[in-house]
């Protein structure tokens, strides 16, 4: 037998199979090195579930380990990256692992002219507030509802029979229908990162095209023409396709984000990350509660109401913490243990709440905003600007140095290291060409925040184009589940 | 027309349209050239003893051809050039496999760093070396003897952590003395890498008394954390709950100790281990979650087997037109209380399956009783029950309907138990907001309601609406008709 240990080998798992006995009936065992796995032209991710429980929870560096090895690959195909910044414990420790493996290798230099100028470190603790929020973008919304797992997402088959005449009574296919899902698709490039109520005015623009695109073949007259149009038809056709797919989807996704639920949990997110009465049990929360909602539901809730408050007030925290165990069972103690550990679900300490400053420093709510054509990142969350990529941008212009107050309370240390290259590689950068930032989320990042990054690179006047790097893209449902003990 | 049909046979199998696929990137792989001798240099860092050629691996991990290898090989190997001859030939057999396919972008980037290439062990190897228990050899058995070639005895605690990173044999049995043991530990700290770390570990684990290494690692947080984690890993409780102890965390100690009750599947071991975690120094509100655990667990047997019981005879009412579709054991709180409001409602206080005693026992709030009891009730369709539960009678003998909880909650859980329309009116009048009143009764069709709501606010253009959504000819559009041609009503619109 062959083993073949993806993403490396483990110690553990070889001790596992030892004492199970098996170990020597392996002829060959060897590992399949992956670090960094792209997932489409400026997104890595190294997909490692566990990367948050056992970097905040169980305080395990190993995750942070292979993250510092997966950017030295990096930098061994795309240049040193001339400055790092961070800001964050783990961001702290990857960059000093960084710099300690780049001293080991001495000898040969990267001749390599790089191509970041700087690289970001993020904890994920610095922003606990962006995934529990329910995401807007199209993509995000596909991720909130369906899960979108290796750019494949399943969906209900029913809106995607094909519709051939006269064929009533046929039945409808019960497998789930999957959908690959990435940029190569140019109008899914086009719509997933906008906010999903700017999605249909697109599709139908869309349609309008693509119908008179067809009708054209009337006013093919010379065989020279239809020739052409003929050339054209693969092309058509796959637009096509790729519009009904997303017809179907935006009508899918269309069902749950008018339903009155929705629209009651949104407003309840809304509030709390617009600061209004995030100190008292919410009514929203406990008609969820009494109505038995998925747990994960609620959970994400009262820790987004938690964060928004600095911690929540003993009494309320006790109430709900009493309701959701008596409505879900007992043993949620130790999941409610895990929460409070990582600091998303705990009791206020200090009397404190330093949200509001950091609402308004960063200017995290911003009440117009222009879902259609937006000019903020705050139209990912309709009003919310997600703390981490805010943080991004003002290290871009002007500089970290005019929120040193708000760094200070966000939690672990911000930092900048410079790494020197040799001088022939030195870049000038022409006024007008944008600067390279390599950002990487330490324990997890939303399609959304994808999305507001993406926005900010294609900014006339930004300055920054980023290619997002992470250990795992998630949403606020796979993030609260992996931190719940299961038997 | 031939040239068309030739043409047109191009057109159809070119496509402009190219679907997304990994392996588009062939020109990508060229520009990569450059890189790919960055990255090789690249191979001193990561794996300064072998000369393998990182590209041209034989299907069973071996490096293939190399020559400079192939007689290191059988040089280096004291005692064992038998054997490295014998390795040199069957690996000749296997250069057919001589290169890996051509990678494609995703594999290039994890090729060029695919620093940890070893020679495959034989099976004849794997089992000789397994009869030998005593010496232990980190990472793995089943070396061949050829990676022994370099095997000395005496590597310093800083070369054996290197060694282990690159997944060599490595013995760490010399590391007799404390001190050195710890030296090993700290240089496997520095590195951190996860899995030397774990190595040197359980290297430590076996051959150091637990007092020792508690002692040591009390001081070496990283090493603890990494311990911790690796024992709730592989499940040796015992041991993690020694080490909580020694350390005195007593809340994680109690946690871990609550955890294992998952694993118990037997209701009455799980009630008996249940107990023993009463006690535990939890923070007081969590033990009083678990003192309530216990009893609810020991409540849930004894309901479980008297109703099993009482639905095989056969000669209750209510298990005979419902039967029960799941066991009522180790369900949450709210749960059980909906159950038994269900199949107990009517008893007393004394049993321990009477939803007052359920109540009572634990501390149940009255807003979450009235809620369940109201659910319960509903799906049984006991509408009598239900207005007993919201009439109170007051001081003056009058009857009231009261409730904790908004009776726009009540309107919807009568509706989702399709209560009839009379039943739902009297709620839906009951509700105090009157937009939500409103909203609810043209929602759930209580046609008097939102008649007498629209005269109440003198609203004329809303329920001539209405008018248009009740039936013609019936009892509601005449009265409808009736209070629109009141002259009594000053309307407002």
């Amino acid at each position: 037998f062959h083993i073949l240990f993806v993403p490396r080998r483990s110690l553990l798992c070889e001790q596992r199979l030892k004492d199970l006995g098996v170990l020597g009936s392996f002829i060959h065992r060897d590992e399949y090195s992956l670090d960094l796995i792209p997932f489409d032209g400026d997104l890595l991710s190294m997909e490692s579930e566990g990367a948050f429980k056992e970097c905040y929870l169980e305080s395990d560096q190993t995750s942070l380990y292979h993250a510092a090895k997966g950017l030295m690959t990096m930098q061994a195909l795309y240049g040193t990256i001339p400055q790092i910044f961070g800001k964050g414990e783990c961001a702290r420790q990857v960059a000093n692992m960084m710099i300690r493996m780049k001293r080991e290798f001495t000898g040969s230099q990267n001749s390599i002219f790089p191509v970041f100028d700087n690289l970001l470190l993020l904890d994920r603790n610095v922003d606990l507030l962006t995934p529990l929020a329910t995401q807007l973008t199209y993509e995000g919304l596909i991720d909130e509802i369906y899960g979108i797992q290796n750019s494949y997402v399943k969906l209900p088959p029913e809106k995607f029979a094909p519709k051939k005449q006269g064929d009533g009574g046929k039945e409808l296919p019960t497998e789930a229908k999957k959908l690959q899902l990435n940029s190569a698709e140019e109008l899914y490039a086009e719509i997933r990162d906008k906010n999903f109520n700017a999605v249909g005015s697109v599709l139908s623009k869309k349609a309008k095209v693509i119908s008179a695109a067809f009708e054209e073949r009337h006013n093919a007259k010379t065989v020279g023409e239809i020739k052409q149009f003929v050339s054209q038809l693969p092309h058509m056709q796959a637009a096509r396709g790729s519009l009904a797919n997303h017809t179907s989807i935006a009508e899918l996704i269309k069902d749950v984000t008018t339903s009155e639920d929705f629209f009651d949990k949104l407003t309840a997110e809304q509030e709390f990350m617009s600061g209004v009465d995030t100190d008292k049990v919410n009514s929203y929360i406990e008609d969820c509660i009494a109505q038995k909602h998925p747990l994960i539901k609620v959970l994400r809730l009262v820790c987004l109401q938690s964060v928004c408050n600095s911690g929540l007030k003993q009494k309320v925290l006790d109430y709900y913490k009493r309701e959701i165990l008596q409505t879900y069972g007992y043993e949620h103690i130790l999941t409610l243990y895990n929460l409070e550990k990582v600091g998303l679900l705990k009791p206020q300490t200090g009397g404190r709440n330093n949200y509001p400053t950091i609402r308004k420093t960063l200017r995290l709510w911003m009440d117009d905003v222009n879902e259609q054509n937006p000019t903020d990142i705050s139209y990912v969350y309709s009003g919310y600007a997600p703390l981490s990529v805010r943080l991004a941008q003002l290290l871009s212009r002007p500089g970290w140095r005019s929120i040193e107050e708000v760094l200070r309370i966000l939690p672990g240390p911000h930092f900048e290291e410079r790494q020197p290259l040799p001088t022939g590689l030195q870049k000038k950068r022409q006024p007008g060409e944008n600067r390279v930032t390599l950002i990487f989320f330490l324990g997890g990042v939303t399609f959304a925040e994808i999305a507001a990054l993406r926005f900010l690179s294609q900014l006339e006047d930004g300055g920054t184009e980023y290619v997002i790097a992470t250990t795992k893209l998630m949403n606020g449902a796979s993030w609260i589940e992996s931190l719940m003990e299961k038997p | 027309m031939n040239r068309t049909k030739v043409d047109e046979e191009e057109y159809w199998n070119s496509s402009k349209f190219k679907a997304f696929t990994f392996d588009d990137e062939d020109d990508e792989l060229s520009q990569l050239k450059e890189s790919k001798r960055a990255v090789n240099s690249l191979r001193d860092f990561v794996d300064d003893e072998d000369d393998d050629d990182l590209e041209r691996v034989s299907w069973s991990g071996e490096p293939v051809g190399s020559i400079s290898w192939s007689i290191k090989e059988t040089a280096g190997s004291s005692g064992s050039s038998q054997e490295g001859r014998e390795q040199l030939k069957s690996r000749n057999s296997f250069s057919t496999y001589a290169q890996l396919p051509k990678p494609s972008s995703t594999y290039s980037l994890s090729s060029f760093f695919r620093g940890r290439t070893r020679p495959g062990s034989f099976q004849s190897l794997s089992d000789a070396l397994s009869d030998v228990p005593a010496k232990s050899y980190a990472p793995e058995l089943g070396r061949p003897k050829g990676e022994y070639r370099d095997y000395s005895n005496d590597w310093s605690p800083s070369d054996t952590v290197r060694r282990l990173r690159k997944g060599k044999v490595c013995s760490l049995e010399r590391f007799r003395s404390l001190q050195d043991k710890l030296q090993l530990l700290e240089e496997a700290v520095s590195m951190h890498d996860g899995n030397v770390i774990t190595a040197v570990l359980i290297f430590l684990k076996r051959t150091l008394s637990k007092e020792i290494l508690f002692r040591e690692l009390e001081v070496r947080q990283v090493a603890l954390r990494h311990l911790i984690h690796f024992l709730k890993e592989i499940g040796d409780q015992k041991l993690l709950l020694d080490l909580f102890r020694f350390l005195d965390r007593t809340e994680e100690l109690a946690l871990s100790h609550y955890r294992e009750h998952l694993n118990i599947q037997d209701p009455e071991k799980r009630k008996e281990f249940l107990k023993t975690c009463i006690g535990l120094p939890f923070s007081a509100e969590d033990s009083a979650h678990i003192q309530d655990h216990y009893t609810l667990l020991e409540r849930q047997i004894i309901i479980e087997a008297n109703d099993r019981h009482l639905e095989s005879a056969g000669q209750t009412e209510i298990f005979r037109k419902h039967p029960r579709k799941a066991s009522i054991l180790n369900m949450p709180l709210v749960t059980t209380l909906f159950y038994s409001c269900f199949y107990h409602y009517t008893e007393a206080e004394g049993t321990f399956s009477s939803p007052v005693n359920l109540k009572k026992t634990f501390k149940i709030p009255d807003k979450q009783y009235v809620l369940t009891a109201l659910a319960a009730r509903a799906k049984l369709r006991a509408w009598h029950d239900v207005d007993a539960l919201f009439t109170t009678k007051n001081w003056l003998g009058y009857t009231k309907k009261r409730a904790p909880i908004g009776f726009h909650r009540v309107v919807e859980i009568l509706h989702k138990n399709s209560a009839p329309v009379q039943v739902l009116q009297e709620y839906v009048n009951l509700v105090e907001d009157v937009d939500t009143k409103l909203n609810l009764a043209t929602k759930f069709k209580c046609h008097d309601v939102v008649i007498d709501t629209c005269r109440d606010l003198k609203d004329r253009q809303q329920l001539l609406a209405y008018r248009s959504k009740v039936d013609k000819g019936s009892a509601e559009e005449e009265k409808i008709d009736a209070i629109l041609n009141s002259s009594q009503i000053r309307w407002k619109n």
